[in-house]
């Protein structure tokens, strides 16, 4: 072993690199974000004379939020991108669970089969099927409806769902469950009442899993609900970032909307998010 | 099966769990799926009717140059796409979660938090806000390379044929590389100490216990990184269509097979879209998407060695 007072030395080089490192990767991944934040509540000489500095008194004009709200459906988009994405969550979480309790509780013929075959899901993405599923949508008469979406999102999201919650479904005690059946508790109420609320941070793991892809989606709206009434937030923010390509206050307005919601609800469940990436999702 | 669970009364219970989930997963997406692959066998008739042609989609894919052109380009760019993704996202990836799982790195929750922002934001805000700092109009980008003593080397990245595709994909490995750095620190973080003691031991510390026993350890997890990151590229198309438009120039050159999908099934401008072609097109990607998964699937994860602890 080398002298303890250079490896100390040695030791305190490297987390000085490590941390020189990170903080450049955090500037590199957050600055450009942050420099839209900024210019959006500029005057459009001073996004154009100086893109770099801080707002200030002189300099501070929110004529880019106006015309967002003015211009934009921003509210009804956000609205249906609320409605599409609790929809799809409620519907993957639940039915993913029962699926999950299932496969994991019960043995059955073609028990394996059947998880074998929901997991085929995660590994083939559902766009592929998009032409047949088009033509199924526009048979229901389910074209530009949020039903068609939320159809859509449910099946996209349930194959990870059901393959993550039936690993946690596994680790509900045994002996709970047959104490609840010797008192006489039906199946159902065992799920809802016990295995359910046992599960309830794999769950939170899966909801954000799941929220991200759906609330970001463009494919989707653009092909199967692009009329006015169901357009979405994602996919509203890119016709009217389009279509205002010149009008930068408004696009720095609209882009800041678009990202502010997102950052947010990050923050409140990164904690979960990360523990499922660390825990669950990977073995 | 014993005689109890012969006796036992057939257990619906089984069945409604069960059937939501299998119902809605098998009528959206494994009918639409196959379905999609059965539409590519038939084209429109002059009347309106659908009529069987066999694979004669699949003829004029491969065969007419003005498909096949476009499918091979189409092709070509995603496979660089990807080799982009592999060469660049992966290993800084693997590199950040290294020196993040430095033990009793201050700061560490918050480094991950912030890196992995990006990867939350849809490519909507991601291609508008890279389309702003690089606009030439802007200056942002010019301004960034003069402080740094390369004002010479801006180029309008975004709009020039050699580096429109290249660019995409690098703001692509921008957005991401959060996933595979948290994804390798989780392996990283499970190996036990007394393996990592025991290199100590015998004087493997530092960069050569890097190479020489956590990178051996966390190969499992590279492996699925590397099959995520072909699956994710080769259905990409978002970044595409929002930066450069349905048409994916400049000259087609940042077509990848999502673009090119979409222009064939939905139409753009003046073409009109056709399903049967774009379920040819599906069906091609399927294969793919396929054949990329089955070599992981039996010629890579089998190969690879697992430790338990």
């Amino acid at each position: 072993m080398s002298n303890p007072f250079t490896s100390a030395r040695g030791n305190l080089g490297r987390t000085a690199a490590a941390h020189a490192i990170l903080i450049a990767y955090t500037i590199l991944a957050l600055y450009p974000v942050f420099l839209i934040l900024i210019n959006s509540v500029k005057q459009r000489r001073a996004i154009f004379n100086d893109p770099l500095a801080l707002p200030t008194a002189e300099t501070f004009d929110p004529i880019g939020f106006q015309t967002v709200l003015e211009q934009g459906n921003f509210l009804l988009y956000f609205q249906n991108s609320l409605i599409v994405t609790v929809a799809s969550l409620f519907f993957v979480l639940l039915f993913g669970a029962m699926a999950a309790f299932a496969l994991a509780e019960y043995r059955f013929r073609g028990n394996l089969l059947m998880g074998l075959y929901l997991a085929l899901g995660i590994m083939i993405p559902i766009r592929l099927g998009t032409v047949a599923i088009l033509e199924i949508m526009v048979a229901a008469g389910l074209v530009n409806t949020l039903t068609s979406l939320v159809l859509v999102y449910t099946a996209q999201g349930l194959p990870l769902a059901v393959f993550i919650l039936s690993e946690f479904m596994r680790q509900v005690s045994d002996d709970l469950k047959n104490a609840a059946r010797i008192d006489g508790l039906s199946e159902y109420r065992i799920f809802f009442t016990i295995a359910l609320p046992l599960v309830r941070p794999a769950m939170a793991t899966v909801a954000v899993f799941t929220m991200i892809p759906i609330w970001n989606d463009l494919w989707f709206p653009l092909i199967l609900a692009p009329g006015e009434a169901t357009k979405t937030l994602t996919l509203g923010s890119q016709i009217f970032l389009g279509q205002y390509v010149t009008d930068w206050n408004a696009v720095l307005a609209a882009l800041s909307l678009a990202i502010f919601p997102v950052v947010v609800l990050y923050l409140i469940f990164s904690r979960q998010l990360i523990r499922g990436i660390t825990k669950g999702a990977v073995k | 099966m014993s005689d109890r669970a012969r006796k036992r009364p057939f257990r619906w219970h089984i069945v409604v769990f069960l059937a939501p989930a299998v119902l809605i997963y098998t009528a959206i997406m494994i009918i639409p799926l196959f379905g999609t692959l059965n539409l590519s066998l038939f084209t429109r008739a002059e009347d309106g009717t659908r009529v069987f042609v066999g694979l004669a989609n699949f003829q004029t894919l491969f065969g007419d140059p003005r498909w096949s052109d476009s499918f091979w380009n189409a092709t070509w760019n995603n496979l660089w796409f990807f080799i982009i993704h592999m060469l660049v996202q992966n290993p800084i990836g693997i590199a950040l979660a290294a020196i993040l799982s430095t033990p009793k790195l201050r700061f560490a929750a918050f480094y991950r938090t912030a890196i992995f922002i990006p990867a939350i934001l849809s490519f909507v805000i991601v291609g508008f806000v890279w389309k702003l700092i690089l606009s030439p109009l802007w200056g942002v980008a010019p301004t960034f390379m003069d402080a740094l003593g390369l004002g010479d080397w801006f180029a309008p990245w975004l709009g020039l044929e050699e580096s429109a595709l290249t660019t995409l994909a690098l703001i692509s490995v921008w957005q991401f590389v959060g996933i595979p750095m948290m994804l390798i620190y989780a392996a990283l973080l499970s190996i036990p100490d007394e393996v990592l003691e025991a290199a100590e031991m015998d004087g493997i510390t530092g960069a050569s216990q890097f190479w020489k026993i956590k990178l051996p350890l966390i190969l499992p997890t590279i492996g699925i990184i590397s099959i995520l990151t072909f699956v994710g590229n080769f259905n990409a198309f978002d970044l595409i269509y929002v930066t450069q438009g349905a048409l994916a120039g400049p000259n087609f050159t940042t077509d990848i097979l999502g673009s090119f999908l979409f222009r064939t099934f939905f139409g753009f401008q003046l073409q009109l879209g056709d399903p049967h072609m774009g379920a040819t097109v599906a069906t091609v990607m399927f294969a793919i998407i396929l054949v990329g998964v089955s070599i992981y699937l039996f010629g890579v994860q089998t190969r690879l060695r697992r430790y338990q602890f």
